[in-house]
């Protein structure tokens, strides 16, 4: 009987082909065709936007973007830790409430979320203004690296703590008092039991804010001003204002190579994945 | 008993990293001055500039009408195709699941330049109906992928039992399988609404001329520096967003809740 | 033959080129308790699910009540299923899920409600119409699923192991009631179970399959007592089964002994299994059994003991009242009626 309900999936086998499958080989095609490149007969492949893609300037943005994500995605993980430990001890009553807590601020709109910080950490913004009130010098904040840095962290750090929190609530508790019983103390209670337990977690929440925060072209717009530019301002530039799209397609593969790549790695810790459907 | 207070205080740290600078936020776009930094008074006069913000007004309608229709849509393409691909096995159904999951995983800015290639290619018009589709495509994978664990979770053995009392398999896909995942459903069709009102970068790459939505005119504003009205707009935004929340938490947990105490009656 | 209302005739059914039910023919009676016995994968299930109609079989006929019915949908077959786990509509209360079928059929309200109060009343539930699914013990769902099927006033009713997520003791309570209740309603009854002892208490005729294949069908007593080959005497209760030799007619040889038996019309010298029911082997004081063996492990069962008592390297299975402590020699003795032979299985 299953056999004629599956031709329900049928139209919509067109449409991703269409929708999704389809635009994908295009950024495929132009990536690996010249700009002269019009209608099939004048087609032309070349691998010239990759290789221009390896010259010292895109790679130093590729690289610089690679090191603003990582370095946020560590200290995402160094304050988002504790966070889902906390979480994960806290009474059942309270959990849903402090979860709740840390998933609202993603269903804000991303744009208002960095907008919020633009106002705080301008020259001319309540941080500054707070430091000149109790005595202190002001100084400039906003359109800096750091800015960018803070302005991913706050973004994404819900993505580390979620799946964290998971992977530590599904832990066995009386592996805790196993090890308690066969007379570990506390702190190689964490390092041999709840560390290693939580990694598969550690590890989706890595990917989960790496991910995002390599591709962003929001946040380094907003709160880096010109200081930094990142992959994702450099597509957007290509695309938007230079028109380059054969150069800026062979980016955007490679930042999807990037990106299925993690997936695929996080697909083998293989966690939960309805913890990430949720999170999404 | 001190690691209870330092637990409390370290979450009230997070916390309050999470949620005062939209605190922030709405409290200024109640401010009288532009100033960011001093409070000069109590003034709705930013939310009065915002409605008679003509290209604001504009935006807003896009962005709603936007939603609505690919909310709409969505979901009952999502629904349709969630019941296919359930009934399909093996390596066709982990094809069509890899290919419906790469808008989720993909950067938005990939899927955003891929339509946009996409609509370029096939001569489209760039405005309303590019932004729409646009939406419908990246909104229905997660209309699927929230309707799918439902229809997992349905007995497989619900449809033959109504077909066995006599239901020809339509009847049974409308008066058992559609109730049944009903929670999905409605769960898929409220992520595909917030998405669609949320969205920017996709949105950024496929609008055309004179179709923005909220997202677009924030952008635009903040590039030119900061300005009370998209205070007064956020605000309006994230209490419209944060209604929301709460209302789908709500149905969930009641969900949750109503089945809890139905056992403990038993 | 118009006493028969369900006639399979050699069905086969693959799934991945895997042989599932390989040329299955049989006849179900009406009014008959008919049950399909056998361990898990054996084809019982597949059986039901053609007859029910979730499955087409890939070569034989289905007939019902004398009439093809291989390409009639579920939907259309005058039969109706009670499944494993209920497959009780959720969204739906009690009162709901019984008048499922007689909705379809476009009745009238007054006429449904007459009849699902009926069948709520026949199944102790007369206040729990209004109930949702999900407040309802196993048991309780368990009478809705047989209702919800039977006010639809089906000739055959499909029990797909119907009792097996109920624990023991209700277990049995449903086992007569259900018997009780295909006897009042005179419907064909054809249940699947891998309960040897649930087929027994319930059926009229037991259908005992192995590996797609029907290995006997008969009444309880027949198959009990009459094992065709050793899978069915091991399935139907325990049993000892051992390798013999044929002498002679009613003669046979198993551990180095001459035994006396029942059986005859095999051929001489022809190897064959020998069965032995637990029950059927008697102690007797050391010396004074035909068979001599030390007891290696007692269990006390409540009725009887059960005891593993090894004799001449074979590992006898006894069930007795009498009890010999481990250890102790005893002698085993057997009348030429307790001696099962049957052909070599593979």
């Amino acid at each position: 009987m299953k056999d004629r309900t599956k031709y329900f999936a049928y139209p919509y086998v067109v449409w991703i082909f269409l929708f999704i499958a389809l635009p994908a080989f295009l950024v495929l095609l132009y990536s690996s065709t010249t700009k002269e490149s019009n209608g099939l007969t004048t087609i032309h492949f070349t691998l010239e936007n990759y290789k221009k893609f390896f010259q010292p300037i895109y790679l130093n943005i590729l690289w610089d973007s690679i090191y603003l994500a990582a370095v946020s995605t560590v200290i995402c993980l160094i304050l988002g830790y504790p966070a889902a430990l906390i979480i994960s001890n806290t009474h059942v009553s309270k959990r849903n409430t402090l979860l709740f807590l840390c998933i609202l601020p993603m269903w804000m709109n991303m744009l208002l979320r960095t907008y919020a910080w633009m106002t705080i950490l301008g020259n001319n913004g309540i941080l500054n203004n707070f430091f000149a009130f109790i005595g202190l010098p002001t100084f400039n904040m906003l359109y800096t690296r750091g800015a960018t840095v803070m302005g991913m962290v706050y973004n994404f750090i819900p993505f580390m703590i979620l799946p964290i929190y998971t992977a530590l609530s599904k832990m066995d508790k009386g592996l805790l008092e196993a090890a308690d019983d066969l007379g570990a103390d506390k702190k190689t209670v964490f390092t041999k039991v709840i560390l290693p337990l939580s990694m598969p977690g550690v590890i989706s929440g890595i990917i989960m804010v790496f991910m995002p925060a390599v591709s962003t072209f929001i946040i380094p717009q907003l709160l880096g001003g010109n200081k930094s530019m990142m992959i994702g301002n450099l597509v957007e530039k290509l695309f938007i204002l230079n028109g380059d799209w054969n150069f800026g397609s062979a980016i955007s593969m490679v930042m999807m190579i990037i990106i299925l790549l993690s997936m695929s790695i996080m697909n083998k810790f293989d966690i939960d994945k309805e913890g990430g459907a949720r999170l999404w | 008993m001190v690691k209870k207070y330092l637990s409390k205080i370290y979450m009230g740290i997070i916390f309050i990293f999470l949620y005062a600078p939209i605190l922030v936020l709405a409290v200024f776009s109640f401010n009288e001055s532009k100033s960011r930094g001093n409070w000069t008074g109590f003034s709705l006069k930013w939310y009065i500039e915002l409605f008679h913000d003509h290209d604001i007004r504009s935006a807003f309608y896009y962005t709603i009408t936007i939603a609505i229709i690919t909310a709409i849509v969505s979901t009952v393409l999502g629904t349709i195709a969630a019941i296919g691909i359930n009934a399909i096995k093996g390596r066709q159904k982990a094809l069509i699941l890899n290919v419906n999951y790469l808008p989720v995983v993909n950067p938005d800015i990939v899927t955003g330049i891929s339509l946009m290639i996409l609509y370029i290619s096939f001569n489209m018009d760039f405005g309303f109906n590019t932004m729409l589709l646009s939406h419908i495509v990246f909104s229905t994978p997660y209309v699927i992928l929230s309707i799918l664990p439902k229809l997992k979770q349905l007995d497989v053995h619900m449809t033959e039992a109504a077909m066995d009392l006599g239901a020809t398999p339509m009847y049974a896909l409308r008066k058992v399988i559609l109730p049944e995942i009903k929670p999905g459903i409605i769960t898929g069709f409220l992520m595909a609404f917030t998405l669609s009102i949320d969205d920017f970068i996709i949105s950024y790459f496929t609008k055309g001329e004179g179709v923005t939505n909220l997202s677009i005119v924030i952008y635009s504003m903040a590039r030119r520096g900061v300005r009370p009205t998209i205070n007064a707009l956020s605000t309006i935004m994230l209490t419209v967003v944060l209604l929301l929340m709460i209302l789908i938490n709500k149905r969930t947990n009641g969900h949750e809740k109503s089945k809890k105490t139905n056992r403990s009656e038993v | 033959m118009d006493n028969v209302i369900i006639q399979l005739n050699n069905i086969t059914k693959k799934f991945d080129g895997e042989i599932i039910l390989d040329d299955i023919t049989l006849s179900v009676k009406k009014n008959e308790f008919v049950t399909f016995l056998g361990p898990s994968g054996c084809g019982k299930t597949t059986t039901l699910r053609i007859i029910g109609g979730f499955e087409r079989p890939d070569e034989g006929e289905v007939y019902f009540d004398g009439q093809l019915i291989n390409d009639i949908p579920p939907f259309k077959r005058q039969l109706n299923t009670v499944f494993q786990k209920y497959a009780l509509f959720p969204h739906l209360n009690v009162y709901e899920n019984i008048a499922f079928g007689l909705r379809i059929k476009k009745m009238d309200e007054k006429n449904i409600s007459t009849k699902v109060e009926r069948m709520l009343e026949l199944f102790n539930l007369k206040n729990y119409g209004k109930r949702r699914i999900d407040q309802l013990s196993g048991g309780q769902q368990q009478r809705i699923a047989i209702a919800r099927a039977l006010v639809n006033e089906p000739k055959v009713l499909l029990l797909d192991e119907p009792l097996g997520a109920l624990d023991l003791k209700l277990r049995k309570e449903m086992q007569h009631e259900l018997k009780a209740m295909q006897k009042q309603l005179g419907i064909t009854f054809i249940y699947v179970t891998h309960d040897q002892e649930e087929a027994l208490t319930m059926s009229d005729t037991i259908v005992v399959m192995n590996d797609g294949i029907i290995q006997q069908m008969g009444s309880p007593i027949d198959i009990y007592n009459e094992p065709e080959n050793a899978f069915v005497a091991d399935f139907i209760g325990e049993s000892n089964i051992l390798s013999g030799v044929m002498i002679d007619d009613y003669l046979v040889e198993f551990l180095g002994k001459r035994f006396e038996c029942l059986d005859a019309g095999f051929g001489r010298g022809e190897e064959v299994d020998v069965v032995i029911r637990p029950e059927d082997l008697d102690l007797t004081p050391a010396g004074e059994g035909k068979l001599e063996g030390i007891v290696k492990s007692v269990i006390f069962k409540g009725v009887h003991y059960e005891m593993d008592i090894d004799a001449r390297g074979f590992e006898f299975l006894v069930h007795s009242t009498d009890m010999a402590p481990v250890g102790a020699t005893v002698g085993l003795t057997l009348t030429p009626d307790d001696i099962h032979i049957m052909e070599k299985g593979d």
